[in-house]
């Protein structure tokens, strides 16, 4: 029973990884304004060229340093449509997520159904003996401990500092952002760049730790998960983190589930996250004054500088 | 100092809205040697086996007419939904529905012969579309549930919900246990419309559905209505026409046109149930529907180039050796440079010298042709 436990609960820290990691750019983006729908296909590019770099270079940090820049140039692609050149945002993030599909399974074609050797899981010495909390806490991957640092990272800078106030001035209202001197399509630009890396970074660790292999369609939806985190987390760092590990615990249960062989559909077990995603939407949004709390006001919409 | 300023048109250029479609697909052509040329290919080998070639055979233009006809009829859906800025992209579990519907029909009534199974099937697929699509209305109406994130959760439910008739309840006792159900009887089929291909009368869904679009969209008041919602929420809810009817109706029409497709697919090219039903027509319908301008006619035009991506998709891979990721790829860069010429619809580019004067230099039309609605855009 308590090797269940440490499964699931050691489990639930990598599973929601990926997840706190595009879901923390994706934060950082919405709150300048912008909402870049392409996670999915960003991710699945980071998580193909994380892939295929690591194992020609034998180097797991070249692999998460190329997954994010290849989905950070994808991410700038976005900008370009959806800054310069005025586009839907919601259409823009749907045609770079396709082109990021379809760029991920190019990257990927000749490994397809490869596997690797995971990334490491630290040694803290005594700390990872300790019996459950040594295993489920102190034996991760590093990555896992960037994932919870990004959230206290990208937590602090947008509460706390001058470069989130200008961030989040830029998404509440442009207009008044750029009257008084921000620079706003710089703002934005940078933001959707971060979230794109990040989005990379969370992609890598799928192929580089959490599953370790390639194959096409391993994202299966994570991206558009991370997209409702944000909502569901009501635009607040600590609880889409909160959210992630939820999705994270879910994701383990199933393996669980299918392990000691309960007779539920697998396929219903598969479809878990998607439904709790809907049930949960749907639970938060209800509220139209929890989401209007930290809503970016000029989310999505499009911004022409005036003079 | 030299400059270019974005300054939005009063009125949109038709002419623009004309052009720029055309662009995006020169565009996506030229890209397309490029990346041809990147992967070590002869772009002209290339850019024939994916353009030319399927049209040069019978069979050719009949795989391109069998794909184009779930591509039209999604596409025809979605668009009225989009023109109200009601984003359903679950088109794919939509989809999915309408062929458990039909199938669950077709299997279930396997040795009938009676002209009215098929028709039956029709109707009970497009409903299963629509009561899918329904899910993500009432959320969004009733919890204001972003219909953007419930129609994609929907679509994977959907896939999973196959998965698991396939491979239990609908399952072929006969089949040795692969997942897939047994054939459909011929009551249960479209006939073939041309000999030597794969076409059937499924098609003319396709056309009736272009047709109903197009009077829904021009000649009658909802499609106004839903215009006018997309357009300017303000301006409808002084026209008296609740937003939230905007999303039903939306939402409901593109996951009919969407179930029926299903209904198309089983009850064509396929005969059964099988794990894979849709090579993600439900996506890229939505590229047919952008490229359409979302209008009944230019979707027609566009659902055949996405037809013709698809098929020249598959003959590539085997004559030139192109890689399968070209079709999605293409796909992309499609609505990408579409997305991008969009711009000129509404805006035009003036040229700024240093000394104040200003020499205009337009591009993608002038402001003399006037139809479309305002500098607000459609997305």
């Amino acid at each position: 029973m308590l090797d269940s436990l440490v499964f699931v609960l050691a489990g639930t820290l990598a599973a929601a990884t990926p997840l706190i990691l595009a879901a923390m750019g994706e934060l950082v983006v919405e709150k300048s304004g912008v909402l870049n729908l392409s996670i999915e296909g960003m991710m699945a590019t980071g998580a193909a060229t994380g892939f295929v770099v690591a194992t020609q270079t034998d180097s797991t940090v070249a692999g998460f340093a190329m997954a994010a820049l290849a989905a950070m140039l994808l991410s700038l692609i976005f900008a370009i449509l959806a800054l310069g050149f005025l586009a839907s945002q919601v259409a823009t993030g749907l045609a770079v997520g396709i082109l990021g599909l379809g760029v991920s399974v190019l990257i990927g074609k000749d490994f397809e159904g490869t596997t690797i050797k995971p990334l490491e899981k630290v040694d803290l010495g005594f700390l990872s003996d300790l019996p459950l909390l040594g295993e489920v806490l102190f034996a991760q991957d590093v990555v896992v401990y960037l994932g919870i640092a990004s959230v206290v990272l990208v937590s602090f800078v947008l509460n706390r500092t001058k470069l989130g106030l200008v961030i989040r001035a830029v998404g509440e209202s442009p207009e008044a952002a750029n009257s008084i001197g921000y620079p706003v399509l710089l703002v934005r630009t940078c933001a959707i760049a971060f979230g794109g890396a990040m989005a990379g970074l969370g992609g890598a660790h799928l192929t580089l730790s959490y599953t370790p292999l390639w194959a096409e369609g391993l994202v299966a939806g994570r991206g558009w998960i991370v997209v409702a985190l944000v909502v569901f987390g009501t635009w607040q760092a600590p609880r889409i983190a909160i959210g992630a590990y939820l999705f994270g615990a879910v994701s383990l249960i199933e393996l669980f589930v299918q392990g000691q062989g309960f007779a539920i559909p697998s396929q219903l077990m598969s479809a878990m996250p998607y439904i709790i995603t809907i049930v949960v939407l749907a639970a938060i949004s209800r509220n139209p004054r929890v989401v209007r709390l930290n809503y970016p006001a000029s989310l999505g919409l499009p911004y022409l500088r005036s003079e | 100092m030299t400059g270019f300023k974005i300054i939005p048109r009063s009125q949109s250029s038709f002419l623009a809205q004309l052009l720029v479609p055309v662009a995006a697909i020169v565009l996506t052509l030229l890209a397309g040697s490029v990346f041809f040329t990147l992967l070590g290919k002869s772009p002209l080998a290339s850019f024939y086996a994916f353009f030319i070639e399927p049209l040069t055979s019978r069979y050719g233009i009949g795989e391109v007419l069998l794909k184009m006809g779930p591509l039209l009829l999604i596409a025809q859906g979605l668009a009225i939904g989009f023109r109200a800025r009601v984003w359903n992209i679950g088109a794919e579990g939509q989809l999915l529905l309408g062929a458990i519907a039909a199938g669950a029909i077709a299997l279930q009534f396997e040795l009938s012969d009676s002209v009215w199974l098929l028709p039956s099937m029709i109707l009970a697929g497009t409903l299963a579309g629509a009561g899918w699509a329904a899910i993500a209305a009432f959320l969004r109406t009733r919890f204001n549930a972003n219909e953007i994130l419930v129609t994609f959760m929907l679509s994977s439910i959907a896939l999973q919900l196959l998965y698991y008739l396939v491979s239990g309840p609908l399952r072929d006792p006969m089949g040795m246990s692969f997942p897939q159900s047994a054939m459909f009887g011929d009551a249960a089929m479209f006939s073939p419309l041309l000999s030597g291909t794969r076409v059937n009368t499924s098609l003319f869904l396709g056309l009736v559905a272009t047709l109903l679009a197009w009077i829904f969209v021009q000649r009658s008041m909802p499609g106004y209505k839903l215009l006018v919602s997309g357009l300017a929420p303000g301006a409808a809810g002084y026209a008296g026409f609740a937003a939230n009817r905007a999303v039903w109706l939306g939402l409901l029409i593109g996951g009919a046109a969407a179930g029926m497709a299903g209904v198309a697919e089983v009850a064509g090219p396929l005969g059964l149930l099988q794990r894979n039903i849709s090579p993600g027509y439900g996506f890229a319908a939505i590229i047919v529907a952008f490229l359409g301008g979302l209008h009944p006619i230019g979707i027609v035009f566009a659902a055949f180039f996405m037809a013709l991506i698809y098929v020249g998709g598959d003959m590539s891979l085997v004559s030139v050796g192109l890689p399968n990721a070209s079709t999605t790829i293409f796909q992309g860069m499609l609505l990408v440079f579409y997305l991008a010429c969009y711009l000129f619809v509404n805006h035009r580019i003036q040229r700024q010298v240093a000394s104040g004067t200003v020499a205009s230099a337009e591009v993608g039309g002038s402001d003399a042709d006037h139809t479309g609605s305002g500098a607000t855009g459609h997305a």
